[in-house]
């Protein structure tokens, strides 16, 4: 279920006085049952990236394949891939239309043309998965609480039973227990349905707690493609991009210039616990 | 009295059907006793729903108290006639940039606010221009506020709220739809206008890093003020925040689980300094 | 597709019309139009042609981008031109089966293709040297005296400069549903006309919803900048005519004036002298 992009470029609105270059000669892997981070600042192309995941938009110019083929040719099932790439949109509640919240997660699967019971069962497994309220399945998704209602709408998403899940800032604008719950659901799906999760954030804590690899996007290209540490140990590039490490790490290399005897690769809170205690023999 | 006091006050969300019947009762506010200084950087947490826009609404009296009283500059924002003074006294910023911006140029909507007090249009230029200078955006006074970022836009609402010349500003979830970068331009600007313009500050926020440098902290719960006192006061006690389902700093936790695991560490940790100076040597 | 638009658009710009006073582009236009209109003949066609080249010179907004506003309406054109050139009745000087052509009719097509041009180019110099914020205010200001007749002129500007002010948001907004909706397999491209219309509403929800949330959000802004409606408000940017204002009324008079003379002075000699050539 691989999606490879081949020197992709976007130009929008080419030859006119509002042209501008949102990604130029992209090119990138995504492995299978990976759990990708993409950062870089507002305006760094991210969200145009990762709308060429889906199809959602065509490149100007350069490949992407999707499974092997080439997806601009004729006879590629585009309807297909749309489903295979779940997309959940920044505040995806915004996108909540019918009278209860089972008629709205309907809206993906029945789209994909497939029996009522067929729809029925996906849309119930999940709202399972999202850990959505049994007693609130049949209210108005406008009466629920904002982290309810995001929950409702990435059901949307699963329910059309994506092989990629492709998430733009699922925490934005929610609470610190909103957006551990969301995150904590992300990851505990991940592990349990062995899916690829792709999930653009701005907080590089939540980025270090949970992905494999991060690609880190600066004018349109790709800055970096490495795991956490490789990429936060660049921090000081980073801040030339406008994004930060983690605190941690900050304060890992900190405690490297005081004189301790910590590796300054630490990213997570847990690491640094183990680092800390290690320097006085508590384990 | 301080700049704002609120005195035991309640406030209920009624809702009713269609025959005015009371369906549903919901408490937002239960005796909230809060006073502010004039000059303090106020700062206030809590989870969504815990009551604290509910709070922000009414020092600006776009809500008054179902019971209680709250005073802005010792007037009583239950008094209809007192509305517009108090309005211009506590200027308010809200969460959502694009739908605050009233007019399509900034320096436009930067003058709303004086253009509805009645100004002469010379005072309004010269409003204008202090407040757009001192967020920093003059250069941008002619621009679309489309073409702005998340920062640049909450930056032009407080330069609008500044130029009413406010005792106060009150700042709901100004940051909550920014990105790092923009929340660090807001935050700041907000700081300075404390600084130098003396203005006091009440931030509404559940980002814990913002909260670092405020004067006093109020963490409120289901509509109650549930803790209060200066930052590292409320961040020596990880345990209870993590209860009301709030986070603490990333050093501030990190120093909190050392010390569990067995290390002389102090409360309260707030700044890496502080975490590196307290370790044991 | 909006962003072809360039009808209503401002370009940034410091040029002698962009200076002038909403209410003299205003008048200006609404003269204009009456000008074209009564142009009639090849003598008022130049003058108003020889006005609509000065302004557009004089307001240094690049001709392409002018043109670019007329793209959208050239099918328009072309469909009105056709009916002029051959329903319009007359001597025929071209049969091609039942469609004929008249004298008058390429008379009348040529015309009207001129008027319509000229027209979309003229209004769009105005709104292109014109903010909308501007323009609402000369509105506002033109159209007081409906006051004394309980139109609330105020409160409509104020409405306009907002919807003005949100139309490029809610663009943005639609497209951003859209894409929402195409992820979840929404299909908006094929299907007869009753599927297609079926098929806008998970957009149309969720743009109403956005609306009404912005449209509460705003307002409560607007109350908490002490916004109580028109009265006791003062302006930032009072209408004040000077000088030059005074100069361009006089002249936009003047060009009504040249091009109801240049009619009279055709109909009185040249006309007479062409009907005396072809012997009628």
């Amino acid at each position: 279920m691989s999606i490879i992009l081949d020197k992709v470029s976007h130009v929008y609105s080419p030859g006119n006085a509002y042209e501008t270059t949102a990604l130029s000669n992209v090119s990138l892997k995504i492995e299978d049952n990976e759990f990708l981070g993409i950062i870089g600042h507002t305006g760094s192309g991210k969200s145009t990236l990762i709308q060429h995941m889906n199809g959602l938009l065509k490149p100007s110019s350069g490949t992407i394949y999707y499974n092997g083929k080439d997806t601009s040719k004729k006879d590629f099932p585009r309807k297909e891939l749309r489903s295979k790439v779940g997309m959940v949109f920044q505040y995806p509640e915004h996108q909540l239309f019918e009278p209860t919240v089972f008629e709205d997660v309907c809206f993906g699967p029945k789209n994909l043309g497939l029996s009522k019971e067929e729809v029925d069962d996906r849309v119930y497994e999940a709202l399972k998965l999202v850990e959505f309220p049994e007693e609130l399945i049949s209210a108005s998704p406008f009466d629920l609480s904002g982290g309810q209602k995001r929950r409702a709408a990435i059901a949307g998403v699963l329910a059309m039973k994506p092989d990629i899940l492709i998430l733009d800032e699922p925490t934005a604008g929610l609470d610190p227990k909103g957006r551990d719950e969301i995150l904590g659901m992300i990851d505990k799906m991940h592990k349990k349905t062995k899916n690829t999760v792709v999930l653009v954030s701005h907080s590089m804590e939540d980025i270090a707690r949970f992905v494999d690899r991060i690609i880190v996007m600066n004018h349109g290209k790709i800055e970096y493609d490495d795991t956490p540490k490789g990429v936060f140990n660049n921090y000081k590039e980073l801040e030339q991009m406008g994004l930060r490490a983690p605190e941690i790490t900050y304060l890992m290399n900190d405690m490297l210039r005081y004189g301790f005897d910590v590796s300054s690769d630490v990213t997570t809170i847990e690491e640094a616990k183990k680092e800390i205690l290690k320097l006085y023999g508590i384990n | 009295m301080g700049i704002i006091k609120a005195k035991d006050v309640s406030y209920q969300y009624i809702r009713r059907d269609e025959e005015d019947n009371i369906e549903d009762v919901n408490v937002a506010l239960d005796k909230i006793n809060i006073e502010v200084e004039k000059g303090q950087f106020i700062c206030i947490l809590g989870h969504n729903g815990s009551g604290k826009s509910t709070f922000a609404k009414h020092i600006n009296a776009l809500l008054t108290p179902s019971e209680g009283t709250l005073w802005v500059d010792g007037l009583d924002t239950s008094e209809e006639d007192k509305v517009m003074s108090i309005r211009q006294k506590a200027g308010m910023v809200f969460q959502n940039p694009d739908n605050q911006i009233i007019a399509s140029i900034v320096e436009e909507d930067v003058g709303f606010g004086p253009e509805n007090m009645g100004v002469p249009t010379d005072e309004i230029w010269e409003r204008v221009i202090r407040s757009l200078k001192a967020v920093d955006m003059w250069e941008y006074r002619d621009h679309s506020p489309n073409k702005l970022s998340g920062g640049q836009k909450q930056r032009v609402a407080i330069a609008g709220v500044m130029a009413m010349e406010p005792e106060c500003i009150v700042a709901d979830e100004p940051t909550a739809m920014l990105d790092p970068l923009g929340r660090q331009e807001v935050i700041e600007a907000l700081h300075q206008l404390n600084r130098e313009k003396h203005v006091t500050v009440i931030l509404i926020t559940h980002y814990m890093e913002e909260v670092v440098d405020a004067d006093k902290v109020y963490v409120m719960h289901n509509g109650k003020v549930s803790l209060q006192g200066t930052p590292r006061e409320i961040f020596s006690q990880v345990e209870r925040l993590k209860e009301l389902s709030l986070d603490v700093p990333q050093v501030t936790l990190l120093a909190h689980e050392l010390k569990q695991a067995g290390l002389d560490i102090q409360d309260g940790i707030l700044t890496r300094q502080e975490l590196i100076d307290s370790l044991p040597r | 597709m909006f962003r072809e638009l360039t009808i209503g658009q401002y370009y940034p710009g410091d040029s002698i019309i962009h200076r002038l006073d909403p209410r003299v582009k205003l008048m200006g236009a609404l003269l204009f139009i009456v000008s074209v209109f009564l142009a009639s003949n090849i003598f008022s066609i130049l003058v108003v042609t020889a006005f609509l080249i000065a302004i557009i010179v004089l307001c240094k907004v690049p001709l392409s981008f002018m043109l670019k506003g007329l793209r959208s309406i050239v099918l328009l054109l072309v469909i009105a031109g056709i009916f002029n050139l051959f329903l319009t009745p007359g001597t025929v000087l071209f049969q091609l089966g039942f469609l004929h052509i008249t004298d008058v009719g390429i008379k009348n097509c040529i015309f009207m293709i001129i008027r319509m041009t000229y027209l979309i180019v003229g209004t769009s110099v105005m709104t292109l040297t014109t903010t909308p914020n501007a323009l609402t205010a000369g509105l506002e200001k033109s159209l007081g005296f409906l006051k004394k007749i309980r139109i609330p002129v105020h409160e409509i500007a104020m409405m306009m400069s907002i919807a003005l002010r949100f139309i490029p948001i809610l663009v943005e907004e639609t497209d951003k549903i859209m894409k929402a909706q195409m992820a979840r397999g929404a299909d908006f491209e094929s299907g007869g006309v009753f599927k297609r219309a079926k098929s806008m509403v998970p957009i149309l929800v969720p743009l109403f919803v956005s609306a009404f949330r912005r449209a509460n959000d705003l307002a409560l802004a607007m109350e908490a900048r002490c916004y109580n409606g028109g009265d006791g408000r003062t302006k930032m940017k009072p209408l004040k005519y000077n000088q030059s204002d005074k100069n361009a009324y006089a002249l936009e008079i003047g060009f009504v004036a040249l091009t109801i003379i240049a009619n009279i002075l055709y109909n009185r000699y040249v006309s007479g002298l062409f009907a005396n050539m072809l012997g009628v």
